[in-house]
């Protein structure tokens, strides 16, 4: 059998595939606008024309690059590819001003690459148990976890966590627009169809973040970059240093992507935002977060591709998706006869230890390919700002009316690549308001859906096992801190005597 | 000021002579359709599977006709941005779509003056999926009548929808409760985002039933995990031959499901029509499309002309019956 997998692997057609879609997700991660589920829906009408398992390798390559090549243009233009690189897009561009750029993509590069081969080895061991988990989980245990991500993630991008919140809202507000609510019905939608699906996350992401920077360059007034990206050596070595000192935190990130990728309604996305939130709260150094702290950074980093493999787990067991790619990698599978099912691990076990395989393949070969792509885009950052700078508004606005073919996307840009740079001069953050769109439309979801599950009985919240567990670890989070600080109220006030 | 008005000048010659252009290809679409690319617009997002159908479709036309046709995907609005693009585009047939069931429930639900059967000139039904109706495999019910008995006598059963309320699955369901003398703006229908969300939550406790294709359940079922009921339609489907049609479980003759059709904007010239059915037609019969469709879990379904309108014409009549029904009506 090992054989069989070797000679299905090492076919001429399957090891073109991967080449080409290798550079294919490089293209597609680092083009701000083009993402990892844009490349897979790209790649389904070659698929026709491939046999399975050189299909199933385009997908698997290109995805898994593209997510880590997503967090190219968001280190060092600021500009997130995929919504799962907004988590940390902050601190990696902070490193990036401080001449660090090549470290950071290291970081990125090389946890990613890690995060991916830990959920792949979970994928391998463990996937028919991990689904029959993931299948206990309801709408209201995805409630729950949904608040137990914003639980972790308040305060995250600010000093001040009041206007953190005040941002949070603003994106959970942001979030109501559209008929996608439970009831179908549109809202705040001002007669617009081009809003009945919501503000569309990818171009609301691109003005905050990028569109907000170029205005910040504009308005600053200077025409010199703040530092050159200096080739620090070896960057093998300097992120090898890294992993020895934060051991902990990159198996914290790939432990928690994988379970949270396996849970078909959650996703990559929310992984990367608890994971950074994680990894800020039980920090040794939380003052040194939102500075270019490289710490987050693995964390998240590691999370985000876990997932990315752990979604497929529900996707081969029980043809659930995990994600939007798995959804249609799905297609793609029947489409190969290699339909999911518990019966896919015995029934044609060559086939699935191939595509264990190609997952292996893929975060390995990304890893050379990464670090030629950083070599590469790090030399972006030695071009003039004033030339960059316009390019960069050039592609924001590509990349907006490349999500929905939309010229109303390229508005909504715009629009909030403005209000960004508003909120920001004032000290409100802008990545806690696209976490709250993330979140804000599941939550409502969620919760409606329990409640219209229940015939709106609040009980139902915290009757079932999994859902009264999660409830517990929320309520613990709120109030341990304050309960510490209530107990501990006494002696500040006597060392302030002192 | 001078080289700017030489430039008006230029830019007002060049727009002219776009319209001119424009024109030339208005009046000899008819003559030599098609002469230059086709656009086919997919009113959902890439990867989808009404993306993939007109994928495939979109590379055999090419083959057949002999010019590019590019699917272009405009998602939004549950399928109403794009379903909008081509009823509003210039009827020459270089811009053509993929209509769904969707289409049927924008008019009766108040968000568009958009109707299958007055928005657009129709060219052919490709594809058409029946309901069904699944349950866990542990579940009490064991077949449709004992689900529609407690339905009946008032008990409360939760049915995930395997979509939005309105949407295929949960008024061709509500359709069967309707014959079946049960009001359905009784029951508790749970909204999801899509079939297999919906089969998620139904296998986690969340809900007691769901309502959604047969081939969307076929990876649960085939894990033990989900039992088929039945199926909304007169046939069994040959892929699924144990699972019963309404008729054999209940006597209700009933079909309700989702379907996938190609249209073209209103007015389109009847020759262009003629040779896009064609060339369908032709493509629908080949062993290539079959093959894909049969994959893919998709059921084939032909209808042209009068058989076309006649079924999009019924198709819009019990839709908005039954969103009247279940209470979504404007």
């Amino acid at each position: 059998m090992f054989f069989d997998v070797l000679s299905r692997i090492t076919d001429p057609t399957t090891l073109i595939a991967i080449a080409a879609s290798a550079v294919f997700g490089v293209f597609m991660g680092a083009v701000p606008g083009l993402t990892a589920t844009m490349a897979t829906a790209l790649l389904v009408p070659i698929t026709f024309f491939l046999p399975p398992i050189p299909a199933i390798a385009t997908m698997v390559t290109a995805t898994a690059i593209a997510i880590f090549a997503g967090d190219i243009p968001g280190c060092l233009l600021r500009m997130p590819g995929t919504p799962a690189s907004a988590a940390y897009t902050d601190e990696t561009y902070q490193m990036t001003r401080r001449g660090e750029a090549e470290l950071a993509l290291g970081a990125s590069l090389m946890s990613s690459a890690f995060g991916g081969l830990f959920g792949t080895a979970v994928l391998i061991a463990g996937a028919p148990i991990l689904a029959e988990f993931a299948t206990r989980f309801s709408s209201v245990e995805y409630f729950w976890l949904v608040v137990l991500g914003l639980t972790c993630t308040v305060g995250i991008g600010s000093a001040d966590p009041i206007k953190g919140i005040i941002a949070l809202s603003f994106g959970l507000l942001v979030s109501m627009v559209g008929l996608n609510n439970p009831a179908g019905t549109p809202r705040f939608t001002f007669g617009q169809t081009a809003l009945f699906d919501g503000v569309s996350l990818i171009p609301m992401m691109v003005g905050m973040f990028a569109l907000s920077e170029i205005l910040r360059f504009a308005a600053s007034g200077t025409r010199s970059l703040d530092k050159v990206a200096t080739p620090s050596g070896s960057i093998l070595r300097g992120v090898g240093a890294m992993f020895l000192k934060y051991p902990v935190q990159i198996l914290r990130g790939s432990m928690l992507g994988t379970l949270i990728g396996a849970l078909p309604g959650a996703g990559a996305d929310i992984a990367a935002w608890m994971s950074y939130g994680i990894s800020r709260r039980y920090s040794r150094e939380q003052e040194k977060f939102g500075t270019g702290h490289v710490e987050g950074v693995l964390e998240a980093g590691a999370s985000n591709n876990s997932a990315l493999a752990g979604a497929w787990v529900p996707a081969l067991v029980f043809g659930i998706p995990g994600d939007s790619i798995t959804a249609i990698v799905i297609g793609v599978l029947f489409m190969k006869n290699l339909n999911p099912g518990p019966q896919l691990f015995t029934s044609d076990p060559v086939s699935i230890y191939s595509i264990f395989a190609l997952f292996v393949i893929a975060n390995i070969i990304m890893i050379p390919l990464g670090l030629l792509a950083i070599r590469l885009f790090s030399r972006l950052m030695r071009v003039p700002r004033q030339v960059i700078m316009p390019c960069i508004l050039i592609f924001c606005i590509v990349g907006s009316y490349a999500v929905n073919n939309s010229l109303f996307d390229v508005g909504l840009m715009l629009g909030f690549g403005v209000l960004a740079f508003v909120l920001e001069e004032s000290g409100f953050p802008g990545s806690p308001a696209i976490l709250g769109v993330i979140l804000g439309s599941m939550l409502e979801n969620y919760f409606v859906t329990t409640m219209i599950s229940s015939g709106g009985d609040l009980t139902a919240l915290v009757s079932r096992p999994i859902a009264a567990t999660l409830a517990i670890i929320v309520v613990l989070i709120w109030s341990v801190p304050l309960l510490l600080r209530l107990s501990t109220r006494p002696k500040p006030i006597n060392s302030a005597g002192h | 000021m001078k080289s700017y008005k030489g430039m008006l000048a230029k830019r007002l010659r060049l727009v002219l002579a776009g319209c001119a252009m424009a024109l030339t290809a208005v009046t000899s679409a008819a003559a030599a359709w098609p002469e230059r690319p086709v656009t086919v617009v997919v009113p959902f997002a890439a990867g989808g599977g009404t993306d993939a159908t007109a994928r495939i479709l979109a590379s055999l036309l090419q083959r057949e006709l002999g010019q590019p046709f590019n699917v272009v995907n405009r998602p939004g609005g549950n399928g109403l941005v794009g379903h909008t693009a081509v009823a509003q585009a210039e009827p020459n047939g270089y811009t053509i779509g993929i209509a769904t069931t969707e289409l049927g429930s924008y008019k009766p639900m108040g968000l568009a003056d958009l109707t299958p059967t007055a928005s657009y000139t129709p060219i052919a039904l490709y594809n058409f999926d029946p309901a069904a109706v699944h349950v866990p495999a542990e579940s009490k019910f064991k077949d449709l009548p004992s689900l529609l008995q407690a339905l009946k006598s008032g008990e409360r059963v939760r049915i995930s929808t395997g979509g939005p309320l309105g949407g295929s699955w949960h008024s061709a369901f509500s359709l069967l409760l309707l014959k079946q003398g049960i009001n359905p703006a009784t029951v508790a229908f749970v909204p999801s985002n899509g079939a297999a969300p919906g089969l998620q939550e139904m296998i986690s406790g969340g809900v007691d039933a769901t309502a959604s294709s047969l081939p969307e359940a076929k990876p649960l079922v085939d894990a033990g995990k989900v039992r088929s009921l039945a199926v909304v339609g007169l046939q069994r489907l040959t892929t699924f031959p144990n699972v019963p049609t309404t008729k054999e479980a209940v006597g209700t003759e009933v079909t309700g499901g989702a379907w996938r059709a190609i249209m073209a904007p209103k007015g389109t010239p009847n020759d262009v029509r003629d040779r896009l059915v064609g060339a369908v037609e032709k493509i629908v019969a080949t062993e290539e499309f079959k093959k894909f469709m049969n994959d893919r879990g998709f059921g084939i379904s032909w209808a042209k002309g009068r058989d076309l309108d006649t079924f999009l014409a019924e198709n819009e009549k019990s839709l908005g019956d039954t969103l009247k029904a279940v209470g979504l009506a404007k």
